[in-house]
């Protein structure tokens, strides 16, 4: 195999991942984390100029390279993050150096875990990678062993499991439906071949095939009914891992969902995968609008945050068409900026103020200026209001709807705006009025966060023409 | 010869889906750990019989990681850690066995309609595995939701990842069969091997996860 900006992006991680687990000091690994998660973005980026060619296990269109661009710029950024938030963690006893140790370790596996699944050119290569990802998260959500922590690794790992199993099965039967066509042996299991035969394979078996997989992967983006792991798994983890769940991970099996639904629409005679995933990814949006009001943890609101936003995103790729999956693509990509950005300031919170309850926080722009207005934006920004992206990308979405289903446009608008009101009521004793709880000076690098939420404010008020031709020839690809 | 290696190899499909059941009537935790090494004995036979009839010699070691790793190692070591626990013998379940009987029987009877419908035209030894496969991951499921125990919610993990394995196993000529079940022992080890059940056990003295329950989420 030659080397490639693909290899690169599996390479970097892969190698950093061991030389993490070797080295014992958590200074010198968080630099490495960051150097290496920086390499990876690096690498990441060039695939933008140089376009390997498809292998019958790596590729890389137009679809993924947004995919593995965001996640590897996330990444970078979350480590410089993580730099900060673990040193106070091993300040306070938290977390020990052998424990960070193997946190970093986990860290770029996880990063190699992401990005395998995002340039696999097979469909058993990427269910093995999100397998992987699982599998590493899992074991950074239980990281502090307190109890809490236990029951959601546990619960988290358990409904993981159950749905990537779900996967596999709808995988196999993918498999069996591409096999009278393509021929027997790995041929029958590389996107690219059955992307060009898709057109007979047997409908029925297709059919089934994408329920399973829509139940698997989508326990994994994190589906209404399917959901419950996520709250825990966010809240309990430490909060790198939250932002990186958030805002990479539910996108990675999102991403795998796509992909089985591009073959179904080139396949005519199969079910139309839309309507399905427009129903959960409103039930999504409205129940986890609502589940918004009732919550004492703030990690845990912003966890039913990502539910409702996934949901929105599912929705829009859902509709399908031009504009709605270019509504999608965006959302999707300010989704995981602003999730991110706003963990990144949760992260410090919760170690300036000592909790994560809600009722213990208060007051934080009177206390800590630029944590606490950070925050301010990043929830104005998540809630949807102008001039920030994600308004930009849930008008198209609504608006586009509009157009074609008037009233699924109306619960879907209803679902966003219960959200606002839900976010801004805690917002308001969270970040204004009398200060309350104890309150530390913030160790913070504040840099992640403001650069994403730039981004995010940018992209509000103008998109660069660059994007907007890449977004729309995806959106064109997904049909 | 057709004939033959047909009926066998249904036969062994057969008899994991019945296995299937027996785990689902088990009320103590050594009984129920025997039946599950008698599953992946069943399963590992039937990997071996399909590795035979469709020639496919890379089938073998799946058969072997089988029958090793799930047949022995993982029983024994489970045996272990509820020895060294000293869990109560008796599983609790959420809903009894009579009912549960009754609903596995109902998730079989669907997985056969589901299965036998769309795969009207696949060939007659695939699409029997398949509905097989199916109603035993359904069963693998439906023990999962019934039994409070963490170790029987394990056994019934890896009794539906069986039916995986046969399913993957049934689709002729599949690729990354091996690479698959290679994956999916490691995952099993992760929990077995006992980081889960070591610290539950180190924090709660139980592994009943209804004891973990009481904790719903919320900070109050």
């Amino acid at each position: 195999m030659t080397f490639d900006a693909l290899v690169g992006v599996l390479l970097v991680p892969a190698i950093a991942a061991a030389m993490l687990a070797a080295l014992p000091g958590y200074r010198l690994a968080a630099r490495l984390n960051m150097l290496a998660a920086l390499l990876t973005f690096v690498v990441a980026l060039s695939l933008f100029f140089v376009k390997p060619k498809a292998g019958s296990y790596l590729l890389v269109d137009d679809l993924n390279k947004i995919f593995i661009v965001l996640t590897t710029f996330v990444g970078f950024t979350t480590s410089v993050f993580s730099a900060s938030y673990i040193s106070h963690e091993i300040e306070i006893g938290r977390l020990t150096p052998a424990t960070v140790r193997f946190y970093h370790a986990m860290y770029q596996t996880l990063m190699f875990a992401m990005n395998l699944a995002l340039v696999a050119n097979n469909i058993g290569l990427m269910w093995v990678a999100i397998e992987l990802a699982t599998l590493t998260t899992v074991l950074m959500v239980g990281i502090y062993r307190t109890h809490e922590a236990l029951e959601a690794a546990w619960k988290y790992f358990i409904l993981g499991s159950v749905g990537i199993a779900l996967a596999l099965f709808g995988t196999i039967l993918v498999y069996m439906a591409a096999r009278p066509v393509v021929g027997e042996g790995l041929d029958a299991m590389i996107w690219t071949m059955l992307v060009q035969h898709a057109a007979r394979f047997d409908p029925a078996l297709l059919n089934v095939a994408f329920v399973f997989l829509l139940l698997g992967y989508g326990t994994k983006v994190g589906l209404a009914p399917l959901h419950a792991w996520l709250p825990d798994a966010h809240a309990e983890g430490p909060t790198p891992i939250s932002a990186v769940l958030s805002g990479l991970l539910l996108n990675v099996a999102l991403y795998a969902l796509l992909r089985f639904k591009m073959l179904l629409a080139l396949t005519p005679a199969a079910i139309a995968p839309g309507p399905l995933m427009v129903t959960m990814g409103l039930i999504s949006c409205v129940f986890a609008a609502f589940m918004l009001y009732r919550r004492r943890d703030i990690k845990r609101m912003f966890a039913y945050s990502s539910i409702e936003h996934m949901g929105i995103i599912v929705f829009a790729f859902g509709m399908g068409g031009p504009l709605a999956n270019f509504a999608g693509l965006l959302h999707m990509t300010m989704h995981s900026l602003t999730k991110s950005a706003i963990f990144f300031a949760v992260g410090h919170v919760a170690q300036v103020k000592g909790t994560q309850r809600i009722a213990d926080i208060g007051g934080l722009t009177v206390t800590n200026p630029v944590l606490g207005w950070g925050l301010v934006l990043g929830v104005i920004a998540i809630a949807g209001l102008p001039p920030l992206g994600i308004f930009m990308s849930e008008f198209l979405v609504v608006s586009s709807t509009f157009a074609r289903q008037p009233w699924l446009a109306i619960a879907l608008a209803l679902g966003i705006l219960i959200a606002l009101g839900g976010l801004f009521l805690r917002l308001n004793t969270i970040a204004f009025g009398e200060p309350r709880g104890p309150t530390a000076p913030a160790h913070a690098s504040y840099v992640p966060m403001f650069a994403h939420l730039a981004i995010v404010f940018v992209v509000g008020i103008y998109m660069p023409p660059a994007l907007v031709t890449g977004f729309q020839n995806v959106a064109k690809l997904l049909g | 010869m057709r004939g033959l290696t047909f009926d066998i190899a249904h036969m062994l499909a057969g008899s994991l889906v019945l296995v299937s059941f027996m785990q689902l009537y088990q009320d103590r935790l050594y009984a129920l750990l025997n039946i599950f090494a008698l599953h992946a004995s069943v399963l590992a036979a039937s990997v071996a019989w399909q590795a035979f009839i469709q020639d496919a010699p890379h089938l073998y070691l799946t058969a072997v990681i089988a029958l090793g790793f799930k047949a022995i190692i993982i029983p024994v070591a489970l045996h272990r850690i509820i020895v060294r626990l000293g869990i109560h013998r008796e599983i609790e379940t959420v809903v009894g066995i009579g009912p549960t009987m009754l609903l596995g029987m109902g998730l079989v009877a669907l997985s056969m309609v589901v299965m036998l419908r769309v795969t009207a035209e696949a060939d007659p030894l695939a699409r029997e595995d398949l509905a097989f496969a199916l109603s035993v991951i359904l069963l693998g499921l439906l023990m999962m939701v019934t039994r409070r125990n963490a170790v029987s919610q394990v056994v019934g993990f890896m009794s539906l990842e069986n039916g995986l394995v046969l399913a993957a196993t049934g689709a002729k000529g599949m690729p990354l069969v091996v690479e698959i079940s290679v994956a999916f022992s490691v995952l099993i080890a992760f929990i077995v091997i006992g980081i889960f059940l070591f610290r539950i056990r180190e924090r709660f003295d139980t592994v009943d996860v209804q004891a973990l329950d009481h904790f719903r989420g919320e900070r109050r």
